[in-house]
This record gives C-alpha cells, sequence and structure tokens, in this order.
C-alpha cells in the first residue's frame, strides 16, 4: 500500500457524494472515490507513486505529453463531479500519503471549505477572451512606403510614425477591452482578468487585449451567453472568444469576504 | 441539488454567434489546471511554479513550434533569448565598433569624429 498515493481531484459536500463519483475514472485510470468526513467530502484516486510519487511527478510534469493527458483527466473528473452540485476544484498535482491524511486535511479546513462552497454554489465559470487581429489594427499607409528618401532620419521618422500609430490602435484596443469586461461584470458575481496567454499557446496570429474569467449565477449563463453574442456584434475589429461553463477554477481559493 | 439536473448545465463549447473551440482547447484546460483551483499542501509537494513557469511554458513554446510557425508566428526567432543567437542589433553593433577600429587605428591622421565621407566611401 505504501506504493500509492492518495490524489486530490476537489472537495464537495458529504451529502450524495458517493453517487457522484461513480463510474468515475482518473489520471490513473483508477476508480474515482470519496474520502468523508460528517459534512465534506473530498474526491480522490489511488494512484501509483511510481508515476505520481514526489521524483516521478518531477520528471512527468517536464513531459507536454504526460502534462497534456493528466490535465485533460484531471479536469475531466472535476468537471464531471461539478454537475451535480458545489465544487472546490484541487490544483493538479495534489498528492496524500493516504485517506487519514485526507481527512485531517478536511477536518482542519471544514469552515473554510464550507464557506467556499456555500458562495460557489450554483454558479460557474465561464471564459471570455478577445483579440485584435493586429494588421486589422494597423492602418496600412505607409507601410511599404520606399518613395521617400532613403536616409536614415527618412527611415526612423517613417519607424517612429509606424510605431505611434501602432501604440495608438493598440489603445483602442484596450479601452474596447475595458469596456467589454466592465460589461460582463454586470452579469457576473465575480470575475478577473488574466494575463494573456504566450500567442504561440493560443496557436492564433492575434493579440488577447482581455483575458477575463468570471463566476456567473447557473441560471444567468444564457443572459451572459447573449451579452458576449451582443458585444462580439458591436465590436467590429475585435473577435471574442467564450469557454464554459467550467467548474470554478479561478474562484475557489480565494479569501472568504463577507 | 442539481443532481439529476444534467441537462440543465450547458455543455462546454455552445456559445452561439461566438467563437468557440470545442472541445476545450488544452491551453484554456491548462491555464486552470495549472494556474488555478485551491492550493492546498498536499504530503507529496511539487513546487508547481517552478515548472509551470519556466519548464511548462517553455516547453509549449517548443512543442508548438510547428503549429505556430504554420500559422505565421514567428517572433521568437529573433529573440536571442529564446534561440541563443545574437540580435540583429548586436551584429550590427559589432559591425559598427570594427569599422570605428579601422578608422581610428587604420589610418593615422583620419578621426572618426571628421570621417563622414571616409564612411560613405567605406561603403561604396
Amino acid at each position: 500500500m505504501s506504493s500509492e498515493g492518495i490524489w486530490v481531484y476537489a472537495v464537495v459536500r458529504a451529502e450524495h457524494a458517493d453517487d457522484r463519483v461513480t463510474g468515475l475514472h482518473g489520471v490513473a485510470a483508477e476508480p474515482i472515490r470519496v474520502v468523508a468526513t460528517d459534512d465534506l467530502a473530498a474526491v480522490v484516486g489511488a494512484v501509483g507513486l511510481d508515476e505520481f510519487g514526489h521524483d516521478a511527478l518531477h520528471r512527468n510534469l517536464e513531459d507536454l505529453d504526460w502534462v497534456a493527458n493528466t490535465a485533460r483527466a484531471h479536469d475531466a473528473v472535476i468537471t464531471a463531479v461539478a454537475r451535480f452540485g458545489p465544487v472546490i476544484p484541487v490544483r493538479m498535482a495534489t498528492v496524500y500519503l493516504d485517506d487519514a491524511r485526507v481527512r485531517k486535511l478536511l477536518e482542519d479546513r471544514r469552515d473554510d471549505f464550507g464557506a467556499t462552497l456555500c458562495r460557489l454554489s450554483g454558479r460557474d465559470e465561464l471564459g471570455v477572451k478577445v483579440f485584435a487581429d493586429p494588421k486589422a489594427l494597423l492602418p496600412q499607409d505607409g507601410h511599404q512606403d520606399d518613395s521617400g528618401p532613403q536616409t536614415g532620419t527618412a527611415y526612423l521618422m517613417r519607424r517612429k510614425r509606424a510605431l505611434a500609430s501602432r501604440e495608438e490602435a493598440y489603445q483602442v484596443a484596450a479601452v474596447e477591452a475595458d469596456r467589454i469586461h466592465s460589461t460582463l461584470m454586470r452579469h457576473a458575481v465575480d470575475g478577473k482578468r488574466r494575463p494573456p496567454p504566450d500567442r504561440s499557446l493560443t496557436g492564433k496570429d492575434e493579440v488577447t487585449v482581455l483575458n477575463g474569467t468570471y463566476l456567473v449565477d447557473s441560471d444567468a449563463i444564457e443572459l451572459f451567453r447573449e451579452t458576449v453574442a451582443a458585444l462580439a456584434m458591436s465590436t467590429g475589429r475585435l473577435s471574442l472568444e467564450l469557454t464554459g461553463p467550467w467548474p470554478p477554477y479561478s474562484f475557489a481559493g480565494e479569501p472568504i469576504a463577507e | 441539488m442539481t443532481i439529476g439536473g444534467d441537462d440543465s448545465l450547458v455543455p462546454r463549447g455552445q456559445a452561439g454567434a461566438v467563437a468557440n473551440p470545442q472541445p476545450a482547447n488544452l491551453a484554456d484546460i491548462l491555464e486552470r489546471v495549472l494556474d488555478k483551483g485551491i492550493v492546498i499542501a498536499g504530503d507529496i509537494q511539487v513546487n508547481l511554479l517552478d515548472i509551470e513557469l519556466l519548464t511548462i511554458k517553455l516547453r509549449l513554446v517548443v512543442a508548438s513550434l510547428d503549429t505556430a510557425r504554420e500559422v505565421g508566428i514567428d517572433w521568437w526567432e529573433n529573440d536571442p533569448w529564446l534561440t541563443g543567437k545574437k540580435s540583429n542589433l548586436e551584429l550590427e553593433n559589432e559591425r559598427l565598433r570594427a569599422r570605428l577600429d579601422r578608422l581610428e587605428h587604420g589610418n593615422g591622421q583620419r578621426r572618426a569624429v571628421t570621417s563622414r565621407s571616409a564612411e560613405y566611401e567605406d561603403e561604396l
């Protein structure tokens, strides 16, 4: 048994927790089960330490394919569990030595987890990214202006003008992004802007001007979608991308403000 | 609370008129699974911050090089930090420094400050 660890996916209310995990499989294809106290339950799976122990994790996290598969499996369990009630997603690669240690965690942080579950109950996370296409943003004039004098000064002047108009275009896009964010905040319980993901990660030749994520009441999701669609129509040069609903990954770890 | 209410949740990846990749793409999942979610101290500790910021992101850049190049993203090819090569600016600086050396030492009485015309000769 010492060759196994307990991988934690999420924390939920103990009520019906067993039913919520029936038939699910985790990062090691292991059957998912719960470790429960009186009112809380951790959604867990037993994983081999040869793959998920300290050294193995360090090694495997360097392997993109492993990371991708594990991330998808981790997310799939949390998403499945989230369908049936509030869930606190736990960050990937949280491993305990045995059930008793998990139970102790639930007991130690009982109040904290309980309050968070209350706050997240009946709410989902939606992601909205706004992209600006640099080609659409940039004015086309003077771009290939070879007719002018070929002196260093002329070149610098052209370069300066190009940079200035680009700067201006991005500022316009940034203002637009601010407007979109504040409109979306009115339809959300909470929201935050995050740094734009690496451009090579998005695979788009576009600049991310807004990487927002929003906590939305489940019964307001449709309205939120419509708002995003309306914003997409109202803005000519920017494109919007909506993802979700996600389990509330981005809103699980906050200090509880009452 | 919503047990059996599976249908009440709209499946991920339906967004009406708005562009939406489906299923959720890896970048979106990684952004949340690695960067978000509650952090609790497990018995087995991995400093995700190190790996996440330095290794994973860089490896993703590397892993997606071909895809990225296909859609025309190639900024890293000119980034000395990523390529380990010298930038054009550095190379140009070196050329200019070498020329300055030649001008100052190669010809006794010629001085760099007064040698603009000489520079042009140099180029022709």
